[in-house]
């Protein structure tokens, strides 16, 4: 791809010597050069210098801190890097992926409902009871609380990434309370400001009002005898690595951002604590995970939750969102039996397949991956930020007996994958862009009647060379996601239809008043 | 004080106001252009003009680039370079009345124009508008901190006030005909900085007709109709040194401001949206008519250009 110098950008881009040179591209195809998807970005960024690019990327640093856009690692306030080449995806790539989210969702929902009620797909043999009693988050103090309009995935943040030939695959579903999107409305805000030529050019589909359909949804889950539900964001606290998201996800949605101090529980009703007085909480959408959300039924020594709230919310008093349990979803091992839960409940097939994955615990499988350790990735069931991740090819020898000794202790707390060469986009590493993989959370919101799925998503980039890792915690950044709008957009109604009030034409009356001037004559004689 | 002087200052905070609210309804509507493939470009851009009142260029489709360029960087009457360059032009005409930093504050800011333009071309408009923003804010603030509260305060708050109201009439005026859902109604809150209020006052439940209500009812939000008017009102109030009336209102702006602060203020907020369109004129048209009748009052101007070319006429 080494063309000329005309365009310095993407000198040595498509390099045979790179790492993991098999790796789909979603810029360019090896064979026809740039994809219709990237045409448009691809003529935008070849005129440009080295330089110019530079003075982009600091001005979207600056941005990003002046706004306060961070997350903490260990305890340090750093900007989430956020990468200048945006990721495009065309319309029907979108639908489709879409529908396929959506599908996973309901069928999860559908799980969830199950698992914490009557069993039945365990009574019909279907999955084996100690693949869900053996979870380690599936938690009994949550059998028998049924949410009044049956939603217990709020929001859903689905992991996928591209393979080899470019299809979506789902890499791990996140039920509990997935974050990032807040990142997805920041980043758009924060290109648009900095690189608003190459908007211009595109029709992408906006991500601004996720907040009204997390409110809306966080308001149809009230319990049904309230009328105007007082929802609430309930967060650890300023320490934790969310918090510009809980913040700005309660800022714009208008409702109290509070923590497990600021409420309390009296006879089964959750209140907050007010220079008014006690007030009723009826909907949590909590940030907590389900070990510190209440003292009394989970861990004694939570300072962050509220005792008495599993109580409170059992008598129906109160909705937590995500509801409690909800990690039984997405544990990696039941996640290899996704296609059985599909059948079971939708009669369907998966309409996003997962990546291949061998599970530990059934021996003939755990046999293989022990056999083909060096080759394969490893990874614990449960757990999120990357952390416990094996590569068998980049691990010592040391590393994989370790590794070994840990599998054939706990068979339950390990699943094996083979490495997915995760797609790659044009990433600003120095004066140049690079290849650089990435992957793709587009989260959903179900709001009992329909599952919406913000069109876009949280793009994350692996910034080293060569690393499949894109977690923020891993040295990660992230990419604005642009879901191009279907060139036959009904969307365009918006502007028609009757107003508030009927349009003004301009006429002489607007045009603005001006205050005294000095004429000719008074400018020359003060001289 | 010197009728001259209390223009000066009057005008001062009308154009500073200007430029600071031109921005800001420039600046969500750009970046509401770049990120909402839906939007016609055109067709909103010219309604943003109409109401602004700067006549949009005939032929040529407008686009983003095109509106920036129009509102924002060119010396013509109503873009924010031209406001940017009266309030300069008044301030230095009254450099005796106004504190030294507030004088620095808008010189700087005239002298910076140029360079942030080119910043602005650069790196996009947003650059811009947070420049002249952020000036306006600090402008204010030197105001609030530096000059006593005599007269010369009030001419500069009142101008400020009437301004605030125009303004927001005229962004109004630029979505009045858009339907109550849609995400339009977001950027004229974000327009007035009064996103994070409205959201917490109305718990996040995003309404035309309420968005309508508190930009022009809100009682205790700064930028809303009702309080600029209110706050006009005091100001007048409080330079009317004459004997009390005790028939009528004592001069025609004060009974102007007040009538239309009374009519918003009695007003049931249902009957708000029945002629919406109607209303926001006949808010303009106050508007108008307060500036000239302050000017009567105020600023004597029958004009001493009337000496011009004296001898031709005796």
């Amino acid at each position: 791809m080494s063309r000329s110098s005309s365009r310095p950008l993407f000198d040595g881009y498509l390099d045979p010597r790179r790492p993991h040179a098999q790796a789909y591209d979603e810029m360019f195809d090896p064979v026809d050069g740039v994809r219709t998807a990237y045409k448009r970005l691809h003529d935008s960024l070849t005129p440009l210098q080295p330089a110019d690019l530079t003075t982009r990327a600091e001005a979207l640093d600056r941005a990003l801190v002046d706004q306060g856009i961070t997350f903490s690692l260990s305890g340090e306030e750093r900007p989430f890097p956020l990468d200048l080449v945006p990721r495009v995806i065309t319309a029907a790539e979108w639908s489709r992926l879409e529908r396929g989210v959506v599908q996973r969702v309901r069928a999860l929902e559908a799980f969830l409902a199950d698992i914490y009620g009557e069993q039945q797909i365990v009574a019909d043999g279907v999955l084996p009871r100690r693949l869900i009693t053996s979870c380690e988050h599936f938690h009994r103090q949550a059998a028998g609380i049924a949410p009044p309009n049956g939603v217990r995935i709020h929001v859903a943040g689905i992991d996928v990434v591209r393979d080899e030939q470019g299809d979506f695959r789902v890499l791990e579903d996140n039920l509990r309370s997935p974050s990032g999107v807040s990142y997805v409305m920041e980043n758009r805000r924060t290109m648009a400001r900095v690189f608003p030529d190459l908007f211009a050019k595109h029709r992408v589909r906006a991500v601004g009002d996720y907040a009204v359909h997390l409110l809306r949804s966080l308001r149809a889950a009230a319990p049904a005898s309230v009328t105007d539900p007082n929802v609430v964001v309930l967060t650890p606290g300023v320490y934790n690595s969310a918090y510009f998201e809980h913040s700005l996800l309660a800022r714009q949605m208008g409702v109290e951002l509070v923590e497990g101090r600021d409420l309390l529980a009296r006879n089964n009703v959750i209140y907050l604590r007010t220079t008014e007085g006690d007030q009723r909480v009826d909907v949590i959408y909590r940030r907590i995970d389900d070990e510190f959300l209440d003292p009394v039924h989970f861990d004694p020594d939570s300072v962050l939750g509220v005792a008495g709230l599993v109580n409170a919310a059992r008598a129906g008093n109160v909705v937590i969102a995500n509801a409690i349990g909800n990690g039984v979803g997405d544990d990696k091992l039941i996640y290899t039996y996704l296609p059985e839960i599909l059948k079971y409940y939708l009669g369907e097939t998966p309409l996003l397949p997962n990546v291949d994955t061998y599970r530990c615990w059934l021996p003939a499988e755990q046999t293989e991956v022990l056999d083909r350790l060096d080759e394969l990735v490893t990874k614990p069931v449960e757990g999120s930020g990357g952390y416990g991740i094996v590569f068998g090819p980049d691990a010592s020898p040391k590393e994989l007996q370790a590794q070994r000794r840990r599998i054939k202790a706990n068979p339950r707390g390990w699943i094996a994958q083979p490495v997915v060469q995760l797609s790659t986009v044009p990433t600003k590493v120095g004066e140049r862009l690079q290849p650089r993989h990435v992957d793709l959370r587009p989260f959903a919101v179900n709001d009992g009647d329909d599952v919406f799925v913000l069109p876009g998503g949280l793009t994350r980039v692996a910034i080293p060379e060569g690393s499949l890792i894109v977690n923020s915690s891993q040295g990660g950044g992230s990419k604005d996601t642009w879901v191009l709008a279907p060139r036959a957009s009904g969307e365009d109604a918006e502007l028609r239809g009757p107003g508030l009030g009927t349009s003004v034409r301009s006429d002489s009356t607007s045009t603005p008043e001006r205050g005294p001037e000095l004429n000719v004559a008074q400018q020359q004689q003060q001289q | 004080m010197l009728a001259r002087n209390a223009e000066s200052l009057y005008w001062i905070g009308r154009y500073v106001e200007r430029a600071d609210d031109t921005a800001r309804i420039l600046d969500v509507s750009v970046h509401q252009l770049l990120e909402d493939a839906t939007v016609d470009a055109d067709t909103a851009s010219r309604r943003l003009l109409a109401v602004l009142g700067i006549t949009p260029p005939d032929g040529s489709e407008l686009d983003v680039w095109g509106l920036t360029e129009l509102v924002a960087m060119s010396p013509e009457t109503g873009s924010i370079v031209s406001s940017i360059a009266s309030a300069r032009e008044n301030t230095r005409v009254a450099r005796e009345v106004v504190s030294s930093e507030l004088w620095h504050c808008i010189n700087s800011m005239w002298n910076a124009v140029p360079e942030r333009q080119r910043a602005a071309r650069r790196v996009g408009p947003h650059e811009f508008f947070t420049f002249v923003e952020d000036r306006a804010a600090m402008f204010a603030g030197l105001a609030d901190s530096t000059m006593s509260r005599d007269d010369g305060w009030r001419f500069l708050v009142l101008g400020r006030s009437v301004e605030r109201v125009d303004m927001l009439v005229r962004l109004l005026m630029s979505r009045v005909g858009d339907r109550p859902t849609s995400p339009g109604w977001v950027t004229v809150l974000r327009s007035a900085g009064a996103q994070d209020t409205y959201l917490r006052t109305y718990r996040g439940a995003l309404d035309a007709s309420r968005v309508v209500q508190f930009l022009l009812l809100d009682r205790l939000f700064p930028r809303s109709v009702f309080h600029a008017l209110q706050q006009a009102e005091s100001c007048l109030d409080d330079l009317d040194h004459g004997p009390s009336a005790r028939i009528g209102a004592g001069a025609e702006a004060a009974r102007l401001l007040g009538k239309a602060r009374s009519d918003l203020e009695f007003l049931r907020p249902a009957d708000l949206l029945d002629d919406l369109t109607g209303r926001l004129q006949a808010l303009q048209t106050t508007v108008r008519e307060v500036g000239e009748a302050v000017s009567r009052q105020y600023f004597h101007t029958v004009p001493w250009i009337e000496w011009n070319n004296a001898e031709v006429n005796l």
